[in-house]
């Protein structure tokens, strides 16, 4: 814990600055319904009011109270996005340190299935199942996690590959400790630092790839606030020189900027432990 | 007197820890006159490579040279413009680094690389540098020297491109050559092919060298000075003939002695129980081309086998197959007096507490994240199901038998020392009650000190518990420290085999024989009667 | 043979009946049935996957449910479109990745990397329309300078095509370009620590020599890789750019295609899609074995 904290504090700023850029928006998104003026969905004045006391970043595309919806989208997007995540890690970090574990045909068989569904780009894939399924948030938590899992099981299997090897995880297979063991006690500690930071990826890539979704109109459906759809409903403002989709573009961009300058540094300390 | 060819003084040299400078090199003096060897000798720490580098006015990433003079021929290198160093690096001081595999661009052929030096300081042109890469080629005794040169790094065997890169070193005629422990990565039979690669070169061409090792034996061949450095400091320093003969400083009679301690003549006359028995054993990774044909090795309750060979001969092969790593594709593995299942997976785990293993790299056998109370507590959970309390009391006393603190038990591997690590790892295996431990080149990573301070405490630890060790080996001096009894492996056969005294008195077999004739010996004129006793070539 | 099987499945594990799913549930049992007949929906499946295959690989697509129009005639001028966009904006992004990549590798640590650095974090940090957008209100809105609608049409000259194409190549290059860029750098820093430039250093060889000669043949094969590997994102990063500036092409098409649930316009623009993808995945492995000294010359 104290170890934590002078990690903390020997961050430089670019980490600092990311830290709070985070830790901002998951204010926002915790205390939504507190600070939030207005409802999510209530209709509060004209349409693509100017910001104003009433309403502090202006009336989107139906006169809803924009900083209200932001509020709620990060709310939405954020929970959202960090379900796929802690899914597709789940399913992929398991699925890949069994493949390094235990080798064999195993490995073969789950890598060779992997190599298929990664030969597809993420975003056309989707695109397919999502016709066919239709657009509801249970289909796109659970493809998005499923094509997300495939690059956690890359990189949970290259990582544990490397480790597998090592003299110690040896010695325990040669005590006789069995997969779990090896996989929970000698693996996995020795693999958190990339997978830390490769979740720190993993959420941006999902965020975004929610958000690209949603700005296709195939992601979450409205009128739940979210800001990738919210800047597709806005869009049309922007020709007439309204910069109403830019806010909650901007607050994407913010919450993944901040995560990214987080894992930047996180990597550059990992790095410099290991030589 | 001449001059000195090379002199530097009250050189500090620091690195970069964290965001601090501290010091890698504090104070030292060098001199190297033209046409002498001097020899630089200290354990890993010792900052022996950094100074080699700075006699070129050359820091690595995270060094730097802080302070002090380097005066080569008349001029100062320190603080030099990087157009002045260049005139003088590669043409003048040239640098040999300890892997050739990685020193030479895997983009170009050898030849090239020989030629570029000599081009690009404008000593002769493309085609008379090849020519001269032939003569040097085969000045060096490499094979075929007409072609070799046009092959690519990575299509020459390690012990070649070693001496491959001493050509390319020589393309100029340089003055000084630094070695950076040439012979470090190679096997015994290639390390004289390459000794006495630079004997060849230090002596017709009369060029100054730095020769940079922790072996003294080796250096104790080449050099005509000696530097004794520890942790930054000079130790010693004087003829190579009078360290050898007369050392002044404890630290440098403790380097010599390293290799002459014995284990005491057991009671080997007392023939006690077979512990393991191999019989028959042929294995493959492949399933194709075998890697052990036909092995028979048995070893006895209380004593050490040593199995020696070099790499490729299929020692550590014979190690994964008799913990059941790498099931035999033949042959039988007999514990106990109960033949064990081929596979690891089948075996009872009552053998396997009964048979252990340390490895060569402590770094790696150590679990980074596991507490030593861990590391060592989990087999008693798991072979003896001790309770948290019962653990705690053996880890204790795990430790003291291995000489360490008893504060350790609650450190992380990280925050030990080499030597210290593998002590933990010898715990590891004693915890268990083992019969046999087999041990893989446990002492080949560690300096010398520190290795002769883990194999005492192995041969202690055998006496008070009469546990058998199957001890794999490059290393013919460990062997003949502690061995009771001699395998020698060649490509995957067992080329001879007996007691220790047996095998190390004539008449040998041939292969034991230049196994043995390519040890080096802490005596300076080893190398001379080896070479002269070779057919000449 | 593998790439075709995800989305047959998918069709396959539609819940419901397609048929109702795309006509309704108030549809006449006739009209369904009419349409199954026409999706051959009543063959068994492997039966309609050998037809469907066969009639795919000679170019054949089917008919779009939504207009009834032969599904390659939709296709092959969006796809020209979406390649000429995709080709413009790698002819700009590439050079221009791998100088900035490589200066920043060989002025690490210095004002100018961090600067780059730093920019380059933030560009791969913001989606697509974000930066689409900014660039619509920048030189679109507040300046004049480009359309925000990239408008073309087959009678357009090569030239105004390429200006109604100017924010889109721009807005993708951004993009593009930090993703090649950093990883450019990480694959030279990397050549730059190997003990054979410290040998070079050691020859005494001149800095442009050690970087032209001794650096950049081994930094060839991963840079290309990066390349190739960027080269087939930007295919799939023009669906989002496509439909933020209305532009016709394959990604709007699609995405159109998707929310009228009109399957064979999907399968086909998916599977052109996926198939470029691979291809230039397919090039960056074979470039990278070639490129490679280590490999080009064996043993």
């Amino acid at each position: 814990m104290t170890a934590l904290l002078k990690l903390l504090r020997s961050a430089p700023f670019s980490a600092r600055l990311g830290m709070g850029m985070v830790l901002i928006t998951l204010l926002a998104a915790i205390l939504a319904p507190a600070i939030a003026p207005y409802g999510e969905t209530a209709v509060t004045g004209d349409v693509w009011l100017p910001a104003s006391s009433s309403h502090w970043v202006g009336t989107d595309n139906l006169g809803r109270d924009l900083f209200s919806r932001l509020l709620f989208g990060a709310r939405n997007t954020i929970a959202i996005a960090f379900l796929i995540t802690a899914l597709s890690f789940g399913v992929g970090t398991v699925w890949g340190f069994l493949a390094a574990t235990v080798g064999g045909w195993i490995d073969q068989l789950l890598s060779r299935g992997v190599d298929i569904l990664m030969a597809f780009p993420t975003l056309i894939f989707a695109l397919m199942v999502l016709s066919v399924v239709g657009t509801s948030i249970p289909a796109l938590v659970v493809v998005i996690a499923l094509l997300d899992s495939t690059r956690v099981f890359r990189l949970s299997r290259a990582v544990a590959m490397d480790i597998a090897v090592m003299e110690y995880v040896e010695a325990a297979r040669l005590r006789g400790e069995g997969l779990w063991w090896l996989m929970r006690h000698e693996i996995l500690p020795n693999a958190m630092p990339p997978l830390v930071a490769e979740f720190g990826l993993r959420f941006c890539f999902v965020f975004l790839f929610i958000a690209a979704l949603s700005f296709l109109g195939l992601g979450i459906q409205p009128p739940t606030a979210d800001w990738g759809s919210m800047v597709r409903e806005n869009a049309g403002a922007i020709t007439f020189g309204i910069y109403t989709p830019l806010w909650p573009a901007g607050a994407i961009a913010f919450l993944t900027v901040g995560v990214n300058l987080i894992v930047d540094w996180f990597l550059h300390v990992a790095s410099g432990l290991e030589d | 007197m001449n001059n000195p060819l090379l002199e530097m003084k009250d050189i500090v040299i620091e690195g970069l820890t964290g965001d601090a400078w501290a010091p890698i090199i504090n104070s030292l003096d060098l001199t190297l006159r033209k046409g002498e060897v001097l020899g630089l000798i200290g354990e890993s720490g010792a900052g022996k490579s950094t100074l080699g580098l700075a006699a070129m006015g050359y820091a690595r990433q995270g060094c730097r040279i802080a302070s002090g003079a380097i005066v080569f021929d008349g001029q100062e290198l320190l603080g030099a413009p990087a157009s002045q160093l260049r005139l003088i690096r590669g043409a003048r001081i040239a640098y040999v680094a300890q892997s050739a595999a990685a020193s030479f661009n895997p983009a170009h052929r050898l030849i090239r690389q020989y030629a570029e030096g000599p081009v690009q300081h404008g000593l002769m042109s493309a085609a008379e540098a090849e020519e001269n890469a032939v003569t040097t080629y085969r000045q060096l005794l490499l094979p075929d020297p007409e072609n070799i040169g046009y092959r690519f790094p990575h299509q020459v065997s390690g012990g070649q491109l070693q001496r491959a890169m001493m050509a390319m070193a020589m393309s100029c005629r340089p003055d000084i050559i630094i070695f950076d422990e040439p012979t470090t990565a190679l096997d015994v039979t290639t390390q004289i092919e390459v000794l006495a690669a630079i004997r060849e070169i230090t002596r017709r061409f009369d060029t100054a060298a730095i020769y940079i090792t922790h072996d003294l034996a080796v250096v104790a061949q080449l050099a005509d000075r000696i530097m004794v450095l520890r942790n930054g400091d000079l130790v010693e320093e004087n003829d190579a003939g009078e360290i050898l003969a007369h050392p002044r400083e404890p630290y440098t009679r403790d380097l010599l002695a390293v290799r002459s301690f014995r284990k005491r003549e057991s009671d080997a006359a007392l023939k006690k129980e077979v512990i393991l028995k191999v019989e028959g054993l042929t294995a493959s990774y492949t399933g194709e081309n075998n890697v052990l044909e036909d092995i028979d090795v048995s070893v006895h309750r209380g004593r050490t086998v040593a199995l020696v060979g070099e790499s490729g001969s299929g020692k550590s092969t014979l190690a994964r197959v008799i913990t059941g790593l790498l099931p035999a594709v033949n042959g039988r593995v007999v514990f106990n007096g109960d033949v064990l299942p081929a596979a690891l997976k089948h075996r009872k785990r009552e053998d396997l507490r009964r048979l252990q293993m340390i490895y060569q790299m402590p770094d790696t056998a150590l679990n980074p994240r596991q507490k030593i109370r861990k590391i060592i507590g989990r087999p008693l959970k798991f072979y003896f199901n001790a309770s948290r309390r019962q653990q705690e009391a053996r880890i204790l006393e795990l430790l003291e038998q291995v000489e360490l603190p008893a504060d350790y038990i609650d450190r992380y591997p990280t925050e030990l020392s080499g030597g210290e690590k593998q002590r933990i790892c010898i715990a590891r295996a004693l915890v268990a009650k083992p019969d046999l431990i087999i041990c893989d080149e446990v002492t080949s990573a560690l300096d010398q000190l520190v290795a002769e301070g883990i194999l005492k405490l192995l041969l202690n630890l055998q006496r008070q518990l009469q546990v058998s060790y199957l001890f794999i080996t490059h290393d013919l001096a460990t062997v003949k420290a502690i061995a009771d009894e001699i395998v020698v492996m060649l490509a995957g056969r067992i080329v001879e085999k007996g007691p220790k005294k047996e095998i190390l008195t004539p008449p040998h077999h041939a292969y034991t024989h230049r196994l043995l004739a390519c040890v080096p010996e802490m005596d300076p004129n080893w190398l001379d009667r080896l070479l002269e006793k070779r057919p000449a070539a | 043979m593998g790439d075709l099987r995800p989305d047959f499945v998918g069709i396959e594990a539609l819940p419901g009946d397609l048929a109702e799913a795309v006509l309704g549930q108030s549809a006449t049992p006739e009209t369904v049935a009419a349409f199954r007949k026409e999706l051959k929906l009543d063959l068994p499946p492997h039966v309609r996957y050998v037809a469907w295959l066969g009639a795919f690989v000679r170019g054949d697509f089917g008919n779009s449910l939504a207009n009834r129009r032969p599904v390659a005639d939709l296709i092959s001028w969006r796809f020209a479109n979406s390649l000429l966009l995709a080709g413009v904006t790698a002819l700009i992004a590439v050079p221009v990745a791998v100088i900035l990549g490589i200066l920043a590798a060989l002025y690490r640590n210095t004002v100018f990397d961090r600067l780059i650095s730093m920019a380059t974090l933030s560009t791969i940090s913001f989606p697509e329309f974000f930066v689409a957008y900014i660039l619509i209100a920048l030189l679109s809105v507040r300046v004049a300078l480009f359309p925000s609608i990239a408008n073309i049409n087959a009678d357009m000259t090569l030239g105004q095509k390429l200006y109604a194409i100017c924010l889109p190549c721009l807005t993708l290059a951004m993009v593009v370009t930090a993703h090649m860029m950093r990883q450019t750098r990480a694959a030279i820093i990397n050549i730059l620590a190997s003990p054979f430039i410290e040998m070079a250093n050691l020859k005494g060889l001149r800095r442009l020599r050690v970087v032209v000669l001794h650096a950049f043949p081994n930094a060839l094969s991963p840079v290309i890789n990066v390349i190739a590997l960027n080269l087939a994102y930007l295919v799939v990063g023009v669906v989002i750019v496509e439909v933020v500036f209305v532009y016709p092409g394959l990604g709007q098409l699609l995405v159109d295609s998707v929310s009228k649930r009109d399957i064979p316009v999907v399968q086909a623009s998916g599977l052109i899609f996926a198939a470029t993808y691979v291809m230039l995945n397919l090039l960056a492995d074979v470039l990278s074995i070639v490129s490679n000294p280590r490999l080009r010359n064996p043993r």
